[in-house]
């Protein structure tokens, strides 16, 4: 593994599944347990840097941190020194002098991550920059994916909402490809960017055409502000021809999963009964979001053997 | 003029057969073979060419606003240092150079330093907002006598202003130099939009956000008679349009910078802001068409766009840096590893798109002058087969944001005079 995790494309077969490994054996480790927490970085210091706001993420890695005993700082942008004008570099620079082993960022430019980490020793995680990248986003869904179906390889993936400016999209992309999955983008073609034919996927405009075949569906988030930014003509428009309802689930074959990363926009880009179906995966893929950051933080900090850390 | 007269021993004018010039009074007074001249300072230049001075039609001086990025001085010094001797200085100052007060201003503070003659460029509407022509006859007739008008950095994109303002430049044989970006193509554009911008979430900069202004400028420039002059080309459409506007005897010039001919998109993919540039580096297709379009002359000229910024507008995350980078000090060795190096053009072809051209575009009549008996001795002498690896901290400029650190480039500046003083000496400022 590297010393980073800043984009999924950082990760190689092995990498990726090493990671989807040690988080289903942190979670048999716990499973059941009163106490779910292990001593492996124990004395090591994970600092979550958020420039943006991200209860759900920020909160998941804290956890995370947490329950390998790490000593956890939270840096919110808002009200710190950073608002007042400090730049990125000076953060990252005070972050170090205080000993930080492994920074979370998440930030609204992209590239942040990789600028932070050409001036910090620790390890940084990227928890999200601005249009680019997830990297253990793409991790859960792999991870929630290969628990619902047993398998990656092979299995048929529709991405669909706004591509061009999601993170998640990109990451998994990604990562699908590297774990050997199909990933078919489902868009108007608005929200797929300029050279995403390039990409490890096909693309189509239909999503009712895709939705027979694939075996996962995972839609995307369409952000309040593209609503009136002439992407598409009107949110019903939007959510007639890209919405996932009860009339399309019914489309879908049976064993087939419903994902989403989450805050969900419903009766836009899900219908609330699809939400709540047994297809969805959308609350497991928040705890399988604690497991599989745990796997990342062990991985990149711990450096120790799976049975030392006590997980085995 | 009462400087000491020199004679530069065996240089090769243009790479070509070599020969002695004897500077004197500001002039070329002599030039031929074995010469000899009482009290004269000798430089032997043997294995060196001489170029006339080099023109640069656009570059940034920071100077009245940001002299913690560059002053005139520093940029002048750099600019010597490059083998130029005279620059165009451009307007997007604070204050904006688009009252005759600034521009004089900046034109005096140009020949205090001395290293090179220093043309302000004024800008074309007041405070760069593109509603409302500046005085732009003032800043003709000021003692700057400015020709080019611009708000590079910001696109004249109303095309009733900019048709007004081609219109209006007539009376005094000025130009307009467009920086062409469709503002509402290109809103929080951070890169060449493409297969690169894809896969790395920054907003893409589309070329038809250039090509498009560029192709409407050409028709407004036909239909009222006047000269356009387009900055900063990067497409390889746009070098088509140019082509087709000059088949078809549209009065208009257009210039390419020495980045855009040698990098490409490639170069963002580690997020550094030195990278970032507008318009922003594009693919190695484009790179090709713009080294073609300079080799056969569609594209006038090589232009600097030297953009000095201050450390923390670089040390930071992509989308906060301001974009530019520092381009007189390599421009020239750019230049020559992008063209002469790859056969595309002669020294002659350079000394025409790096001193010729840009000269009679800015309408600099001591510049850009060949190099023979009673001409101006602007020139500028280079070691064509010295290899120099650039160092950032050993520039003149204030500013460190060069794309070129740690790497290595072709051809030295060895000496640069104006009007017969040496500005620059055994790769030193004199001043």
């Amino acid at each position: 593994m590297r010393r980073h995790l800043l984009s999924a494309a950082d990760l190689d077969l092995a990498d990726a599944t090493l990671i989807l490994d040690t988080a289903e054996l942190i979670d048999t480790a716990l499973a059941g347990r009163e106490v779910k927490k292990l001593p492996t970085l124990r004395g090591r210091t994970v600092v979550n840097l958020f420039f943006e706001d991200s209860t759900r993420t920020r909160i998941s890695f804290e956890l995370a941190a947490k329950r390998l005993s790490a000593d956890v700082i939270n840096f919110a942008a808002k009200g710190s020194s950073v608002s007042k004008g400090e730049s990125l570099k000076d953060t990252a620079l005070t972050l170090e002098a205080m000993g930080a082993d492994a920074i979370v960022c998440r930030h609204s430019a992209s590239g942040a991550p990789h600028r932070l980490a050409e001036w910090v020793q620790g390890s940084v995680i990227n928890a999200g920059d601005g249009t680019h990248e997830h990297p253990t986003q793409a991790l859960l869904d792999a991870y929630t994916i290969r628990r619902r179906l047993g398998r990656l390889d092979g299995v048929r993936v529709a991405i669909v909402g706004d591509v061009l400016h999601s993170r998640v999209a990109r990451s998994n992309v990604v990562l699908l490809d590297t774990l050997g999955a199909h990933v078919t983008l489902v868009a108007p073609p608005t929200l797929l960017p300029v050279g995403v034919e390039s990409w490890p996927a096909e693309i189509s405009y239909d999503l009712d055409a895709v939705l027979p075949k694939a075996e996962v569906v995972m839609m995307l988030r369409v952000q309040q502000e593209r609503m009136n930014a002439s992407y598409f003509p009107s949110v019903r428009e939007y959510s007639r021809r890209y919405g996932l309802d009860a009339r399309r689930m019914a489309a879908m074959s049976d064993e087939a999963i419903v994902m989403h990363p989450g805050p969900m926009n419903r009766g836009m880009e899900i219908a609330a009964e699809v939400a709540d179906s047994v297809r969805s995966t959308i609350v497991e893929q928040v705890s399988n979001g604690l497991s599989v950051r745990m796997a990342v933080l062990y991985l990149l900090l711990g450096g120790a053997s799976t049975s030392e850390a006590g997980v085995a | 003029m009462t400087s000491a007269a020199w004679l530069i021993r065996r240089v090769r004018p243009y790479g070509e057969q070599a020969v002695d010039l004897l500077l004197r009074d500001g002039v070329i007074a002599d030039a031929g073979h074995d010469l000899k001249a009482v009290g004269a300072q000798i430089l032997d230049a043997g294995g060196l060419i001489a170029l006339p001075g080099l023109v640069d039609l656009h570059t940034h001086l920071r100077e009245p606003g940001r002299e913690d990025a560059e002053t005139v001085e520093t940029g002048s010094r750099a600019a010597a240092l490059g083998g130029y001797t005279a620059v165009h200085a451009m307007a997007n100052t604070d204050p904006v150079a688009d009252t005759a007060g600034v521009v004089e201003q900046v034109w005096r503070l140009g020949r205090d330093a001395g290293l090179v003659d220093v043309a302000p460029v004024g800008a074309v509407t007041v405070g760069l907002g593109g509603t409302r022509l500046a005085e732009l006859g003032a800043m003709a007739d000021s003692p700057a006598r400015v020709r080019v008008f611009s708000d590079d950095g910001v696109c004249v994109a109303d095309p009733a202003l900019m048709r007004r303002a081609l219109e209006y430049v007539k009376a005094f044989d000025g130009v307009i130099a467009q920086h062409a970006e469709e503002p509402r193509l290109t809103q929080n554009a951070q890169m060449h939009e493409g297969v690169l911008s894809a896969r790395l979430g920054l907003a893409g900069w589309p070329s038809v956000a250039e090509e498009a202004i560029i192709a409407r400028d050409v028709l407004l420039a036909a239909h009222v008679g006047s000269r356009l002059h387009v900055c900063h080309l990067s497409t390889r459409g746009s070098v088509a349009i140019l082509a087709r506007a000059k088949a078809d005897g549209i009065p208009v010039t257009c210039e390419v910078t020495p980045h855009h001919l040698l990098l490409t998109d490639e170069c963002v993919t580690g997020y550094d802001p030195l990278f970032k540039v507008n318009p922003p580096l594009r693919t190695a297709e484009d790179v090709d068409a713009l080294r073609a379009g300079l080799a056969e002359g569609t594209i006038d000229a090589v232009a600097t766009d030297h953009a000095p910024h201050a450390m923390e507008d670089k040390e930071c995350e992509w989308a906060m840096a301001r974009p530019g980078m520092l381009g007189l000090q390599q421009a020239l060795s750019v230049a020559v590893e992008a063209m002469i190096c790859t056969g595309l053009l002669d020294w002659r072809g350079l000394a025409d798109r790096m001193s010729i051209r840009p000269a009679r575009i800015g309408q600099l009549d001591d510049h850009g002058q060949p190099l023979e008996t009673g001409r101006p001795a602007n020139l500028t002498l280079i070691d064509p087969d010295a290899r120099t690896v650039v160092t950032p901290a050993e520039l003149a400029s204030r500013a460190r944001n060069t794309p070129y650190a740690r790497r290595e480039l072709p051809a030295r500046v060895v000496a640069t005079f104006l009007r017969g003083i040496p500005t620059v000496l055994d790769g030193k400022a004199q001043r």
